[in-house]
This record gives structure tokens, C-alpha cells and sequence, in this order.
């Protein structure tokens, strides 16, 4: 354990890149997300259905196969960069494969959500002569968002474990368990102690954001 | 008087697949005329109502709104149904908003209202329904009574030409019916134009100048509350009255 402890800086070096994966993950899956439900409520069906086949196409693929795509077949093979220093470069691919990805998954939650908004209060909003976007940035969005805060945290929660797929899927990206392999492959600290510790550090950021997401969802829900 | 036809519905037609749930109604509703809708169930009372406002479309016919037709789509629509109110059966309250909210979204979202006007406006009208110490509730915090004022409330702030009613108390407990109807009572007595459709022949006695009887999707009869309820001239609506006279 002494080993592993002497070699926290590494650890703490793994994870911050771990959250700066998550943080920018998150933020481009939640706003594809949102962009991905409202052309699937939308009336014109070319938005409908370019919207269908992306989630049930990406959502149904192993993100492997999908950073894989960003990585060796986007960055590597075409030669498309999105930043300066490599390091930087496969960041960037990793979140836009992550975020492609879960994207989906925050898409299918909004849809429930969506479901559950009685359809007499869309109506009540056309009656008052709001538009299809005011109604839904003003009545629907809202109240969906607010009875999937809890799926919503477990997709992110997903998506923080997910980043660990980013490093062995081909980008090679920096992060915990590429940390974790790191330390092993140089032999810095026994197997068993790094494990427990990587492990530690994983519950100690995911079980937080759970009982916060728990926390919240009921504070906001909305009273039927 | 003068009659000015505010509302006209010319040779209307209107189905759900196979379904002939509109057939050929022509009714007009002028100017501060209160309008009772009555019919047995499904024959097409709703639908009636949902497309003045356009929330149904229809197959063939015209609907005059003010001497002009129904704009299809876009802002035209939008404008058009800002003019129309509706209050239906089950509320529609926005359950993430408040009383004064959902009262104040319509003014300020789609007439352009400053907060401050339609917040000053929204109290005026909760006043006017009794119900202004309820501002800052939630809709689930209220009876069933209290969130139909406020839909009425939600509906006279776009200051629409006309309101239709698509029986807005049967959803309520019985003690609760009144407290809607004396709301709506007063409202006509002011003038608003409304189309109403309810099974309240109180209501409709005090209130209606007009009662359209409506079977299987047609209008069957038009005629004064007091003659339709006394002396209906067809067999259908006598049949109806009969039922509903005797529960
Ligand atoms: N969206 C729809 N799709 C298919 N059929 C419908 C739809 N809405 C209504 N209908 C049918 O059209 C007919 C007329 O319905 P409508 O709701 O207008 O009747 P109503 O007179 O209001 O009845 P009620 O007194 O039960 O409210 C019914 O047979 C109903 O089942
Ligand atoms: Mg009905």
C-alpha cells in the first residue's frame, strides 16, 4: 500500500483527466441529447427519423467499436485532428466518440421523460398560440428533465466508468485505469494495493454524483 | 344587438379514419352569444370545440373566425389560437409552474407582455375568479374547483375573442361544480362570446342564449335553453333529455 501511496500524484494526474473526460463528455452529450429528442417529438418526419436511425445505430454499437471509429478511423486513418498536441488531440477524439455515444442514452431518458408529460398540458400550451419550439422549451423540456434527473445520473455515472474504454480503444487516451495499467506495466507498486486503491478512487467520485442525483431528483420533482 | 357573426362554421366535415365523427355542421356564433353544446357521448362534442382552435383539422368545410379563415400553420395559427381560449375538461394546468405563472406565460410569451404587466393583469383576473391568494401555489396544491378558475384565469389573460369550454366541470366533485359555474356565469353576463360544451342545464338556462343539440356527429337541433329543455322538437333530443332528466 506504501508503494501505492508514494505514487498518489500519479493517481490523482489519472483521475483529474478521468473528470475532464467526463466533465466535457457530459456537457456535448447532454446538449446532442436534448438537439437528438427534439427532432424526435418534432412534426417534420426527416427529423424524426434521421434522429431514430442515429440513436437506435449508435445505441445499439459497443462504444468500443465507436471510439475505435473516432480513433483509428477519423483521427489515425483520415488524418482529421482537433487539436495541436497529440495528447490533446485523442482527448478531443475520446469525447466526441463518448459523447456520440452517450448522447443516445441521455436522448432515450428525455423520450421518457417526455412520455409522462400529460399530453392535455401540450395542448393547454398550443391553445395559448405557442410555437412547437416555446412549448417545448417552456412546457415539455422542463418537466421532463425533471423526472429523469435519476436516469440522467446513472447515464452519467456510465459515462465516467466509460472513459476507461477510451484508453484501450486505439486513442490511447489519458486517464485512470490507463494510469492504473501504466503503473503496473512499470512494476512502481504491487498489483493487489493499486487495484483496490483505482477502485477506491472510482467509488469515491461515482457514489457521490449517485446519492447527489438521488438527492436532487426528489427536490425537483414536479407534484401531479 | 347588431349580430355579428364572430364564429362561423360553413358546411363542415370531419373524420378519424373510418370514422364520420363531423358531418356537415354549419353553426355560427355571433358576438357576445353564449353557445351550449349538449349531445350523448361521442357524437362529436369535442372535436367540435378542438377545431375551432384548430387542435383538429377538418376535411372539407370552412371556419370563419371574425369574417376570417383558419390560418393552416405558422405564426397565423399561433395568433389565431391566442384569440380563441380554451378550458378543458381535466385543466391542463402547467404542473411546473405556478397559479400566477401559468397565467402569466401565454401574455408574456406570445402577446409580448412585460412580466410587470402581466403579473399586475394575472392578479386582476385570479381576483376576478377568486382565487388570488393562490398565486404562489403549485396546481397539484389545489382542489379540482380552484385549478378550473385558474385555466378560466389562464384563458381570458390572452383577452381572446371567444372561449371554448369543453365540459369543464365533469371532471369535478360536486361541491366544486358551482364555484366554476358562477365564474363562468359572470363571464357571460360581461359579454364574452363562449362556446360551451356541458350537461349543466342550470347553467345553461341561466346563461346559454342558445342550445345546439348535437347527435352522431350532426347538429340535430338549435334552439332557446327554455324551449329546448321544455319542449324539444326532436325525437333524438327528447330521448337524450329523458336520460339525463332521470339520474
Ligand atoms: N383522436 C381521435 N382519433 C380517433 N377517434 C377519435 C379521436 N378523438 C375522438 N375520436 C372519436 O370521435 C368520436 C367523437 O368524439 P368526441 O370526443 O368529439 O365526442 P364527444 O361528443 O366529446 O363525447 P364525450 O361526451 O364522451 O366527451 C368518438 O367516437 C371518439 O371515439
Ligand atoms: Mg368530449
Amino acid at each position: 500500500m506504501e508503494a501505492f501511496l508514494s505514487n498518489i500524484d500519479k493517481v490523482v494526474d489519472g483521475f483529474s483527466w478521468t473528470v475532464r473526460l467526463t466533465l466535457f463528455s457530459a456537457l456535448f452529450s447532454f446538449l446532442l441529447g436534448i438537439l437528438l429528442t427534439a427532432m424526435r417529438v418534432s412534426p417534420v418526419p426527416l427529423l424524426r427519423g434521421v434522429s431514430t436511425a442515429y440513436v437506435e445505430t449508435i445505441r445499439n454499437t459497443p462504444l468500443t467499436l465507436v471510439l475505435l471509429f473516432c480513433g483509428l478511423g477519423l483521427n489515425s486513418a483520415l488524418g482529421l485532428s482537433l487539436a495541436g498536441s497529440v495528447a490533446w488531440d485523442v482527448f478531443w477524439w475520446a469525447v466526441v466518440g463518448l459523447s456520440a455515444y452517450t448522447s443516445c442514452f441521455v436522448s432515450e431518458s428525455l423520450r421518457s421523460g417526455i412520455n409522462t408529460i400529460p399530453l392535455g398540458q401540450v395542448e393547454a400550451a398550443r391553445s395559448l398560440g405557442l410555437t412547437f419550439t416555446q412549448n417545448l422549451r417552456l412546457i415539455v423540456i422542463p418537466q421532463a428533465l425533471r423526472t429523469v434527473v435519476g436516469p440522467l445520473g446513472s447515464v452519467l455515472i456510465a459515462l465516467l466508468k466509460n472513459t476507461t474504454v477510451a484508453s484501450v480503444a486505439g486513442l490511447g487516451v489519458q486517464e485512470a485505469s490507463r494510469e492504473m495499467k501504466l503503473m503496473f506495466d512499470q512494476g512502481i507498486a504491487p498489483v493487489l494495493p493499486t487495484f483496490v486503491g483505482f477502485a477506491i478512487g472510482f467509488l469515491i467520485l461515482t457514489l457521490p454524483l449517485g446519492y447527489f442525483f438521488g438527492w436532487l431528483s426528489k427536490r425537483v420533482a414536479v407534484a401531479r | 344587438m347588431t349580430a355579428t357573426p364572430l364564429v362561423v362554421l360553413e358546411n363542415v366535415d370531419k373524420h378519424f379514419g373510418e370514422l364520420h365523427v363531423l358531418r356537415d355542421i354549419n353553426l355560427s356564433v355571433n358576438a357576445g352569444e353564449v353557445v351550449v353544446v349538449i349531445g350523448p357521448s361521442g357524437s362529436g362534442k369535442s372535436t367540435l370545440c378542438r377545431t375551432i382552435n384548430r387542435l383538429e383539422t377538418i376535411d372539407t368545410g370552412r371556419i370563419l373566425l371574425d369574417g376570417q379563415p383558419l390560418p393552416a400553420e405558422g405564426r397565423g395559427l399561433a395568433k389565431l389560437r391566442s384569440d380563441v381560449g380554451m378550458v378543458f375538461q381535466s385543466f391542463n394546468l402547467f404542473a411546473h409552474k405556478t397559479v400566477l405563472q401559468n397565467i402569466t406565460l401565454g401574455p408574456i410569451k406570445v402577446l409580448g407582455q412585460s412580466k410587470a404587466e402581466a403579473n399586475a393583469r394575472g392578479m386582476e383576473l385570479l381576483e376576478r375568479v377568486r382565487i388570488a391568494e393562490q398565486a404562489d401555489k403549485y396546481p397539484a396544491q389545489l382542489s379540482g374547483g380552484q385549478q378550473q378558475r385558474v385555466a378560466i384565469a389562464r384563458a381570458l389573460a390572452m383577452n381572446p375573442k371567444v372561449i371554448l369550454f369543453d365540459e369543464p366541470t365533469s371532471a369535478l366533485d360536486p361541491e366544486m361544480v358551482q364555484e366554476v359555474l358562477d365564474v363562468m356565469t359572470d363571464l357571460a353576463r360581461e359579454g364574452m362570446t363562449m362556446v360551451v360544451v356541458t350537461h349543466e342545464m342550470g347553467f345553461a338556462r341561466r346563461a346559454a342564449n342558445r342550445v345546439v343539440f348535437m347527435a352522431d356527429g350532426q347538429i340535430i337541433e338549435e334552439n332557446t335553453p327554455d324551449e329546448f329543455f321544455t319542449n324539444p322538437s326532436s325525437e333524438r333530443a327528447r330521448d337524450f333529455l329523458s336520460k339525463i332528466l332521470t339520474h
